[in-house]
C-alpha cells in the first residue's frame, strides 16, 4: 500500500543552526506513527515543514505519492504542543472559524461542531468565550479544532498533556478510533506507555537526524538482548560457558529469581534445557526493552561526547 | 485561498466592531464634538447673555445719556434723581454699574464722569463705556466742525477683505487662505490619528495571537501573508467604520445644538434690537427721521439660522479649492498612508513577545509619522510650494501627510503622480520586509530581538 505520508531527504536550517539533516521516513496509511526525540531534536521542524508552516531547504514531502503543496492544507490536521486558541471568543465561534479556513462550508462546519460539542459534553460551553472554560475543556475544543476537518493526516503533539487521566482515555480512544476510520495519525510525545500502547511505528529523531524507525516490534526486535527472567526453586550454577546470569535473588525456601543473558548461539531452548535439568522452573520469560529503554539508550549512543561532558564545563 | 484572507478580515473586523469598547467609543466621541459644538454656540451667543446695564446718571444738560448707544456687550439705562438717591437704588438693584455725567460736562473739557460698580469695575466694563462715549463726543464734535450727517454716515467704513488666488493660467479663484489651511490641517490630522490608533491596534492584534499561542494552529490553515493582510485590512474596515459613524453622529449631535440654540440666537437678536432703544432713539433725535437702520444692527443678522449656517458650514470656505484633487488625494493617501504603516506595525507586532518590548521598535516608525505632522503643520502650512513640502510630500514615508496639507493649496499634477508612485512602491517595500518579519517573528519565542537579527530574517528561505 502507498505510504500516507513520505519525507526524502528532508533538511532544514536556521542560519547556522541545522534543525533537519537528511530526515526521510515513510509512514503507512492508516497507522498511528510515534515520532519521538528529545526537546530539540528538530521534531517540530519537521513537523512545521509537513504542515507548510515553513518549508524544507532540501528534500521534499509527499502526501500519497504526490509532492507537497497548498492544496494538502485541508487534508491535514495540526495539533500544535503550544496550545492556543483566540481567549475572547466564543467557543462556537471560533470551531466555525477554524474549519472555514481548513475550507470547510459553513453548513458543513456548523453540523459536525455540534456533532464534536455533544461527544465531548461541551455543549453548555459553545457561546461562552474560551478563556471561561477550563484548560482541560480548551484542550478539548482544540482536539476538535484539529480533527474537525476530518483530516486525512493527523499530527499530534503531546496530545494528552494538560488532560486528566479521564479525559486522556477519553482522548485515546478518539484517536484509535480516528485511525480506524482511516486517518493516519503522526503522534508526537514523551510518554513513552503511550507510544507502545498506540502506535504501529515509530521514528526517532536525536540531534536533527533520524537514528531509528520501523515498526514497534521489529524495533523492539532489534533491540533484544537475548536477556530472560528466571524464577524456580533450587541451586543454578553460576558461571556457565553457555550463558552469564547478571543478577541473582535468592527469597526463601531455596526459591530463586535471575536475570540471565545468553552468549551468541545459545538459544532460549538451550537454557531452558538446562534450567529443566537442574532446578524446578516456575516462571521463563523474555526481557524485552520497553521503547522508554530504547529512546534512552538510541539516544545517549547519538550524542557525541562533547555534549555529554558539556554541563560540566 | 485566497476566501482565508476574506475569513480573516471578516472576523477582525466582526469581533472589533461587537466589542463594547467600539460602541463606547463611537457614541462618547460625537458626544465629545457636541459639547464642543455647544461650547462654540456658547461663547458665540454669550456676549449677550453677559450684557451689563449700566445705570446713566445724566447732569450735563445735553441728553448726553439718552443717546449713549447700547451694545451687546452694555447696555445703558438713563436713571433721573440726585446722585445720592440714584447710589442707593442701584445697590439695591442687580445692575452692573452707574454712570455719572456731571453737570457741566462739555465737549471741550470732558471731565469728572464716573463709574461706579459694586466692586472693582472690570477693564473691559470701563473700555466699553469710554468707548461709547468717545464715539458720542467724536460724533458731535465732528457734527460741531461743520460736517453733515451725510457725510460723517458716508465716513463710517465696513472693510471686508476677500483675497483672491492668481493660478497660473490666469484665473482668478477667490480663495479664503484660513479655511484652505484649516482643511489642510484637519486632513493632515485625521491621517495621523487613523495610523497612530489603527496601526497599534494591529500590533497589538498580532501580538495578542503571538502570545496567546494561536499562531501555529492559523499557519498551518492559511499563509502568513494572508494572516497579516486580512487583519491590517479587517483593522482599516474597523477604522473607516469608526471614522464614518463619527462622522454621521457628530453631524447629527452639532445639528442637534446648533438647532437648539437656533431659537436662542433668533431670541438673541430680538433682545438686541429691543435692547438698543438708546441708538434708535439717537437715530431718530439725529436724523429726526426714521432711518432706524443703524450700523449695529445692520450688522446683526435678522435670520437666525442663516447666522448659524455662517458661521458653521464649511461651504463657503471650499468654495474654489481643487475638491476632486483633495477628495481623491486624501483617499490616495489615507489607505496608502495607513497600509504602509500598518504592515510596519503588523511587524513589530510579530516581532517582540512582549508588549513592553515594542517601544525600541516603536521609535524608529512613529518618528516620521510625527515628524511629518509637527514639519507639516508648521512649515508646509505655511509654505507649501517649498523645498521642504515638496520633498517631504515625495518620501512615502512622510507624503500620507506632507502631501494632504498641500492638496488644498494645489499641487502641480506631475508632483501628486510621481508622490503616489513613490508611496505604491515604498508600500509594497514595507510590506515585503514586514511580511518577512512576520513569517519568522509570529513563531519564535524567548530570543532577545534585536535589529541585527530581524535583518537576518529578511533572508530566511520560505
Amino acid at each position: 500500500m502507498q505510504p500516507a505520508l513520505e519525507a526524502l531527504n528532508v533538511r532544514k536550517t536556521y542560519g547556522e543552526h541545522v534543525a533537519l539533516n537528511d530526515v526521510s521516513l515513510e509512514i503507512p496509511d492508516r497507522s498511528i506513527y510515534g515520532l519521538l526525540g528529545p526537546n530539540g531534536a528538530g521534531k517540530t521542524s519537521l513537523i512545521r515543514i509537513i504542515t507548510q508552516i515553513t518549508g524544507a531547504d532540501a528534500g521534499e514531502i509527499r502526501i500519497r505519492g504526490e509532492r507537497l503543496s497548498p492544496k494538502h492544507i485541508g487534508q491535514i490536521g495540526y495539533l500544535p504542543e503550544e496550545r492556543g486558541l483566540y481567549k475572547k471568543m466564543k467557543v462556537g465561534e471560533q470551531l466555525l472559524y477554524l474549519a472555514r479556513l481548513k475550507g470547510l462550508s459553513r453548513t458543513d462546519a456548523t453540523q459536525r461542531i455540534k456533532a464534536w460539542i455533544q461527544r465531548f459534553d461541551l455543549a453548555p460551553w459553545v457561546e461562552k468565550n474560551v478563556e471561561d472554560l477550563s484548560k482541560g475543556m480548551q484542550q478539548k475544543v482544540q482536539f476538535i479544532a484539529t480533527v474537525l476537518h476530518e483530516p486525512s493526516i493527523i499530527i499530534l503533539d503531546e496530545p494528552f498533556s494538560g488532560f486528566d487521566p479521564i479525559n486522556a482515555n477519553l482522548i485515546k480512544d478518539e484517536i484509535l478510533a480516528l485511525r480506524d476510520k482511516g486517518a493516519t495519525i503522526i503522534l508526537a510525545t514523551h510518554r513513552m506507555e503511550s507510544v507502545e500502547e498506540m502506535c504501529d511505528n515509530i521514528a526517532l529523531i536525536n540531534r536533527s537526524r533520524k537514528v531509528l524507525d520501523g515498526p514497534v516490534s521489529t524495533v523492539k526486535d532489534t533491540f533484544r538482548t537475548q536477556t530472560y527472567s528466571v524464577e524456580g526453586k533450587g541451586r543454578l550454577m553460576v558461571v556457565h560457558p553457555d550463558f552469564e546470569v547478571l543478577e541473582h535473588h535468592e527469597r526463601e525456601n531455596d526459591h530463586f529469581h535471575d536475570i540471565i543473558r545468553l552468549h551468541a548461539g545459545t538459544t532460549p531452548n538451550d537454557l531452558l534445557r538446562y534450567l529443566i535439568g537442574n532446578v524446578e522452573v516456575h516462571a521463563f520469560r523474555e526481557l524485552i526493552p520497553s521503547i522508554n529503554e530504547i529512546f534512552i539508550r538510541r539516544v545517549r549512543e547519538t550524542m557525541p561526547e562533547t555534549l555529554v561532558e558539556e554541563p560540566v564545563a | 485561498m485566497p476566501s482565508n484572507f476574506w475569513l480573516i478580515a471578516q472576523r477582525e473586523y466582526l469581533t472589533r466592531v461587537k466589542k463594547r469598547s467600539f460602541l463606547v467609543m463611537t457614541m462618547l466621541v460625537p458626544l465629545v464634538v457636541a459639547a464642543f459644538g455647544f461650547f462654540i454656540v456658547k461663547i458665540a451667543t454669550s456676549d449677550n447673555e453677559t450684557q451689563d446695564v449700566v445705570r446713566v446718571l445724566d447732569m450735563s444738560g445735553q441728553r448726553l445719556g439718552a443717546r449713549l448707544i447700547s451694545t451687546k456687550q452694555m447696555q445703558f439705562k438713563p436713571v433721573q434723581g440726585t446722585l445720592e438717591t440714584v447710589k442707593k437704588d442701584y445697590l439695591k438693584s442687580e445692575d452692573d454699574g452707574l454712570l455719572y455725567l456731571p453737570a457741566g460736562l462739555s465737549l471741550e473739557a470732558p471731565r469728572g464722569v464716573q463709574l461706579y460698580a459694586k466692586g472693582n469695575v472690570s477693564i473691559r466694563k470701563q473700555q466699553a463705556v469710554e468707548n461709547a462715549l468717545d464715539k458720542l463726543f467724536s460724533e458731535d464734535k465732528m457734527l460741531a466742525s461743520g460736517l453733515s450727517q451725510e457725510k460723517l454716515d458716508a465716513l463710517k467704513t465696513n472693510i471686508d477683505v476677500a483675497s483672491i488666488n492668481l493660478d497660473e493660467s490666469g484665473k482668478e479663484k477667490n480663495s479664503n487662505a484660513l479655511a484652505t489651511s484649516g482643511i489642510a490641517y484637519a486632513l493632515a490630522l485625521l491621517i495621523y490619528l487613523f495610523i497612530f490608533m489603527y496601526g497599534v491596534q494591529i500590533m497589538r492584534g498580532v501580538g495578542e495571537e503571538k502570545s496567546s499561542r494561536i499562531m501555529e494552529v492559523m499557519l498551518s490553515s492559511v499563509k502568513p501573508f494572508d494572516l497579516m493582510m486580512g487583519k491590517i485590512v479587517g483593522i482599516a474596515g474597523v477604522g473607516l467604520t469608526q471614522f464614518l459613524l463619527w462622522g454621521i453622529l457628530s453631524v447629527g449631535a452639532t445639528s442637534a445644538v446648533t438647532a437648539l440654540f437656533a431659537d436662542k440666537l433668533a431670541a438673541t437678536a430680538k433682545t438686541e434690537t429691543a435692547a438698543n432703544p438708546g441708538g434708535a432713539e439717537r437715530a431718530a433725535q439725529v436724523m429726526g427721521g426714521a432711518e432706524v437702520a443703524s450700523a449695529d444692527n445692520a450688522a446683526t443678522p435678522a435670520d437666525p439660522a442663516a447666522a448659524v449656517s455662517e458661521r458653521f458650514s464649511v461651504f463657503k470656505a471650499l468654495r474654489g479649492l481643487p475638491l476632486g484633487m483633495i477628495v481623491v488625494g486624501f483617499v490616495i493617501y489615507f489607505l496608502g498612508g495607513y497600509l504602509l504603516y500598518g504592515a510596519l506595525f503588523g511587524a513589530i507586532g510579530a516581532a517582540v513577545d512582549d508588549q513592553t518590548d515594542t517601544q525600541q521598535f516603536m521609535f524608529p516608525i512613529t518618528m516620521p509619522l510625527i515628524l511629518s505632522y509637527i514639519i507639516g503643520v508648521s512649515v508646509i502650512l505655511r509654505n507649501p510650494d517649498g523645498p521642504v513640502a515638496f520633498w517631504m510630500s515625495m518620501i512615502p514615508f512622510t507624503s500620507p501627510i506632507a502631501m494632504v496639507i498641500r492638496l488644498p493649496f494645489g499641487v502641480p499634477v506631475w508632483q501628486l503622480a510621481l508622490s503616489v508612485a513613490l508611496l505604491i512602491v515604498g508600500f509594497i517595500g514595507t510590506v515585503w520586509v514586514a511580511a518577512r518579519i512576520y513569517r519568522v517573528g509570529v513563531l519564535m519565542y524567548g530570543k532577545k530581538i534585536t535589529y541585527r537579527e530581524l535583518s537576518k530574517w529578511l533572508f530566511y528561505k520560505g
